[in-house]
């Protein structure tokens, strides 16, 4: 399969890799997908309880190339985002972004998921109902 | 200078030997007559030229010339020899023996065979993909008119037990077959010992052209037949109709004289540079090899690296020309049915490679190849949470996953 040039920045060089401490209060952590499936994400926020923004994002990412690329852009969008702001994040723009063919949406999927587990973690921790998350 | 991509996918094809294709050039030029021509100088010239191909694969499997049936590859062969008996045997009975890690050729004609009627038994394999003897003697009926058995796995290189598989179909009075795709030319393969009746093998396999194939069908010790499936002129004592492809069986005749005099030297030299690539990668944590290391073809390794993506681990080693377990590289979404069947679970298929060594693979090209997995390995463990759990202890058996 031929990968975007988007694609393979961001196969090559990641943004953000990394662990966030999740025992921190202000730190949500987001882990979708399934090991059999082939993709499993781990999205971390870090937020500014102030501000309510993003000033810190890290991922890990067991997938193909456009599941690494779809987390690695997701955390690069999130940081400076308020979190209503990182809501609104919606899948399609992951794929506009990457240029990702129809059978890899499923990964931008998966980040979009990612993000809204994350921000969901954090709400819990903080005293707020979680977000109804749907999955799909 | 390395060029690169590296070509490690020789189970896949091979490149054509110059050797062979100095040998084919007059075929595909001057001497174009048709074999079948009985009266003029240009067919008996492409007659002579099969005839003295016929004994270069005869000499090199150790049959007689007049055993050997053309056909246009591994695939045509499967399904001759496989449909071909339970044609010719269909009074004798309709029970065929066969095991689950077999080449789609053999698997989907016996899928075919099951749709007309006939029965057939798919033995399990063990950890180290060999079938069970004893589960094979306990699958033996009166009905049994053929046990199938492939010589080497193409995925993982397991070499059956070939001649005790023979004696057991042959004390049941069943014909006993071998997909030997990946053993000809690479590991004596000797008909008359090993108790074959019939053996499928192809040319592009061994250094030879693509398009050509070979069907061995024993001739005496029982005379065996097989019904063609191609209907025309007759041709190969009228198992396989249709004009011989001349200068692809003077290739693979050619393949096979070169085969012959190599093997030796080049197993040797193969199975050294399979093991230190093998020796290398395995010192990566969590890296198993699948399959058999005991009985093995020389020039193959099956590695699975463990809490890597298979997709991204293709991605990871673009230098490689390589083949993975995963099924991003083929049609289908299910990970190899062959690793599955060895007890592997989807993860562990999906996360292997599968190195295939030829004749033409230098050491430089080794190292470089040990170098470049080991970087992709280690770079996308860096970046795997399940990486870090494992790292961190937790048994990720025991997480409830969210399917999507």
């Amino acid at each position: 399969m031929a990968y975007s040039d988007k694609v393979i920045d961001h196969y090559s060089n990641p943004r953000n890799v990394g662990t966030l401490d999740k025992s921190k209060k202000n730190v949500g952590t987001g882990l979708v997908g399934a090991p059999e499936c082939g993709d499993v994400m781990r999205l971390q926020i870090e937020v500014d309880e102030a501000t309510n923004t993003i000033t810190d994002a890290k991922f890990k990412t067991f997938g193909c190339g456009s599941a690494i690329a779809s987390s690695s852009l997701a955390t690069e969008w999130l940081k400076g985002k308020t979190v209503d702001e990182a809501l609104a994040i919606d899948n399609m723009e992951i794929v506009e972004e990457l240029a990702l063919p129809p059978v890899k949406i499923h990964c931008s999927v998966l980040a979009e998921d990612a993000i809204k587990s994350a921000i969901s973690d954090y709400r819990v921790k903080n005293g707020l109902p979680a977000l109804e998350l749907t999955h799909h | 200078m390395l060029k690169l991509p590296i070509y490690l996918d020789n189970n896949a094809t091979t490149p054509l030997d110059p050797r062979v294709l100095e040998a084919m050039m007059p075929y595909l030029t001057d001497v174009f007559g048709n074999a079948a021509s009985r009266n003029h100088p240009f067919g008996w010239a492409a007659e002579e030229a099969v005839d003295y191909a016929r004994e270069q694969i005869a000499k090199l499997i150790n049959c007689d010339a007049k055993e050997i049936i053309f056909t246009s590859g591994a695939t045509e062969s499967d399904n001759l020899g496989i449909k071909g008996v339970f044609e010719m045997y269909s009074q004798k009975g309709n029970h065929i023996i066969t095991a689950t890690t077999e080449h789609k050729a053999v698997l989907d004609t016996c899928k075919h065979i099951e749709k007309l009627g006939g029965k057939v038994t798919y033995l399990p394999v063990n950890e180290q993909g060999l079938i069970s003897l004893e589960e094979l003697e306990a699958a033996m009926t009166p009905q049994t008119i053929l046990v199938t058995i492939m010589y080497g796995n193409n995925e993982t290189g397991t070499i059956q037990p070939i001649r005790e598989i023979a004696k057991i179909a042959h004390a049941h009075g069943a014909l006993f077959m071998t997909d030997a795709t990946q053993a000809v030319g690479k590991i004596p393969v000797d008909v008359i010992a090993d108790g074959i009746d019939i053996m499928a093998f192809s040319g592009h396999k061994i250094y030879g052209p693509k398009g050509v194939g070979a069907l061995y069908v024993r001739r005496k010790n029982p005379r065996v037949k097989v019904t063609a499936q191609m209907d025309g002129g007759g041709h190969e004592r009228g198992m396989r109709s249709g004009t011989l492809n001349v200068p692809g069986i003077v290739g693979l005749g050619k393949a096979c004289e070169v085969a012959m005099q190599d093997m030796e030297a080049d197993t040797a030299r193969l199975s050294a540079m399979r093991d230190r690539l093998e020796r290398e990668l395995l010192t990566l944590e969590e890296s198993y090899v699948n399959g058999s290391r005991e009985h093995r073809l020389p020039h193959v390794t099956n590695i699975s690296f463990k809490y890597v993506e298979g997709e991204g681990l293709m991605m990871g080693v673009k230098d490689l020309a390589v083949s993975s377990g995963s099924a991003c590289t083929s049609a289908s979404l299910e990970p190899s049915y062959v690793l599955k069947a060895l007890g592997l679970s989807d993860d562990l298929a999906h996360s292997s490679l599968r190195f295939g060594l030829s004749r033409f693979t230098t050491d430089e090209q080794i190292d470089y190849a040990i170098n470049h997995v080991k970087e992709a390995v280690t770079k996308l463990r860096e970046m795997s949470p399940l990486w870090e759990m494992f790292k961190e202890g937790v048994d990720l058996s025991k997480i409830e996953w969210a399917e999507h």
